[in-house]
């Protein structure tokens, strides 16, 4: 919730431009002039770290809906249909899972070039097969059960059973996972600019200022450690979020809970 | 069990060959004309048709596929553009440095997670339990290339026991090879052990709360043979697969890794090739880790069937964590 808030308060306030270069300022350590010091350039490391926080979960949002859009899509037409268009699609989402976020984004970005899009891309890519199979599962069990049964039997069509009827009810482990892929895919965008096929300079980005800081952490190292603590903390929140909406969403542990 | 092997073979020649179909038309339909690529902007057009005949690049696409796969087949990668000699020479080359990573790796993520989890599962809801979770969520949300940083920072730069980066060679120094891989495989060791305490401690709890083992404790035996002999061994089939799934995540985590160490691996081949705009070491390196991934769930799922034939007929047992 704190990055999510940082993030938000960083497109109206940060403490310093990100972006201006101040050569004078260069290696500040931490103090009450740059709460977190500065970099080579002399740049803020709060003020970056900030921005960055709106980077990681755009590419985070945007990777996920890509992902959870294909992938519901596909999984639920894939447990509707049954028989060899099923196995058809799942053999091509089977075929997806071959390519981790890191490896897709390769794909990607030796053909169009690096940038955030494409980093966007490919992460939503890799999550597209996780989503096709959690609704093809979860949507299986679904079709058998009497209240799609009665909508069938009331005259309903299958597009409408989908829509109103299986989705609603398969929406909590999709939320889960949605929250679970967000922190992966802020991880992602971390390697990715790490190695400079994800947010481009001078945009700030936690897995840049990481790749940069290397070159100077005898020297500075505050440099590697802030943008780091930034991911594991944005990273630790969606998964801690994760687990309590699994808690509180699935009806077997709501049962359990005394 | 014959018939779920034939139906697991069909299904694994059929996802090579789309996977195998996707990185064609990615890298080698989609970027444009190879020859061009190869030739630059300067070419004559009787040059770049020389070059696309020779490439084979004027015959259909359905005859390029073909030719390119059984290419593959014979172990011929094609030629790098940028090193001019053949792919798999230089995969070959990287395999020492990127195997030994992986392996080693994964015995860190070992050592470390099991006992974890048995501890943690046997100490059910006192301190030492919510001290490996808590391990085990912050493991979770470390990226392993800042492990690795973090690691050079406080082992190589302050206390300076390991050098900061590069690898030594196996056959000159098999001591300092090994040393060269330390780091790097315990900051992508470490992460996999959060995900393997997990699961290991999720999967000895399911097994603790058996039926056997209430029978095993009726019959007098020692806590030490229930929890080792009879939970362990029930509890370590999903660990070991989620192991064996793990190689391939470890192969692209590698690409990263290798990069913060400067280690001269697959990772940081195809990482060099894309700047270079050497397609086809893209494309090489791509196959062979997908590949990879795609025979590792194969062995995952043909494991599973011999294991517990209940699976044959139905889909591979999805594992909470």
């Amino acid at each position: 919730m704190a990055i999510v808030i940082m993030a938000f308060l960083s497109i109206a306030y940060t403490p310093h431009d990100p972006n201006r270069m101040n050569i004078e300022q260069r290696f500040q350590s931490p103090g009450s002039a740059h709460l977190l010091g500065t970099d080579q350039y002399g740049r803020d490391i709060l003020s970056r770290v900030m921005i960055g926080a709106v980077n990681s979960l755009i590419v985070g949002w945007v990777a996920v809906g890509i992902g959870m859009g294909f992938g519901v899509l596909l999984g639920s037409l894939a447990a509707f249909w049954r028989g060899w268009k099923d196995e058809g699609v799942m053999r091509l989402v089977d075929t997806l899972y071959g390519f981790p976020a890191v490896l897709s984004a390769i794909l990607i970005t030796s053909i169009f070039g690096p940038g955030i899009i494409n980093s966007m891309v490919a992460i939503g890519i890799f999550n597209i097969p996780i989503f096709a199979r959690l609704t093809r599962g979860a949507s299986l069990s679904m079709w058998q059960r009497d209240f799609v049964t009665s909508a069938r039997a009331v005259g309903q069509s299958n597009q409408a059973i989908i829509w109103h009827t299986i989705l609603p009810n398969i929406l909590s482990p999709l939320i889960v996972q949605g929250t679970v892929q967000l922190a992966i895919a802020i991880l992602a965008e971390a390697a990715l600019s790490y190695l400079g096929l994800g947010t481009q300079p001078p945009h700030a980005s936690w897995g840049r200022m990481l790749s940069e800081a290397q070159t100077f952490m005898e020297i500075s190292p505050w440099l590697a450690i802030f943008p780091g603590l930034a991911i594991a903390w944005a990273v630790l929140g969606f998964n801690l979020l994760g687990d309590g909406l699994r808690d509180l969403l699935d009806p077997k542990l709501t049962e359990a809970r005394p | 069990m014959f018939a779920f092997l034939c139906q697991r073979i069909l299904i694994l020649i059929a996802t090579l060959l789309l996977v195998s179909g996707m990185i064609f038309i990615v890298l080698q339909v989609i970027p444009g004309d190879p020859a061009q690529i190869i030739l630059g902007i300067q070419a004559t057009p009787e040059n770049l048709q020389e070059l696309r005949h020779k490439l084979g690049l004027d015959q259909p696409l359905a005859v390029q596929y073909w030719n390119w796969l059984s290419a593959l087949v014979r172990g011929d990668f094609g030629r790098s553009i940028t090193y001019e000699v053949p792919i798999s020479t230089l995969i070959a080359s990287r395999l020492p440095v990127t195997i030994p990573l992986a392996i080693l790796a994964i015995f860190f993520a070992v050592i470390f997670s099991i006992p974890l989890g048995i501890y943690a599962a046997v100490h059910r809801n006192q301190p030492g339990d919510y001290g490996v979770m808590i391990f085990s969520q912050i493991g979770l949300a470390i990226p392993a290339f800042w492990a690795g940083i973090l690691f050079i920072l406080f082992f190589a730069v302050h206390l300076q026991w390991f050098s900061a980066g590069g690898a030594k060679s196996w056959m000159e120094t098999p001591l300092g090879a090994l040393k060269s891989l330390l780091l790097p495989a315990l900051s992508l060791g470490l992460i996999r052990a959060a995900v393997l305490a997990r699961l290991t401690r999720s999967c000895m709890l399911e097994a603790l709360g058996e039926d056997y083992i209430r029978t095993a404790r009726s019959k007098g035996l020692a806590e030490t043979m229930v929890v080792y002999k009879h939970a362990l061994r029930n509890a370590l089939i999903p660990v070991v697969t989620i192991v064996g799934l793990q190689m391939g995540e470890l192969l692209a985590g590698a690409i990263v890794i290798e990069n913060v160490f400067n280690l001269p691996g697959l990772g940081r081949l195809i990482f060099l090739a894309i700047g270079q705009r050497d397609l086809p070491v893209v494309q090489g390196v791509s196959l062979l880790i997908a590949f990879f991934i795609v025979m590792v769930n194969f062995g995952v799922d043909v494991i599973y069937g011999v294991v517990d034939p209940r699976l044959r007929v139905g889909e591979r047992k999805e594992i909470v964590i």
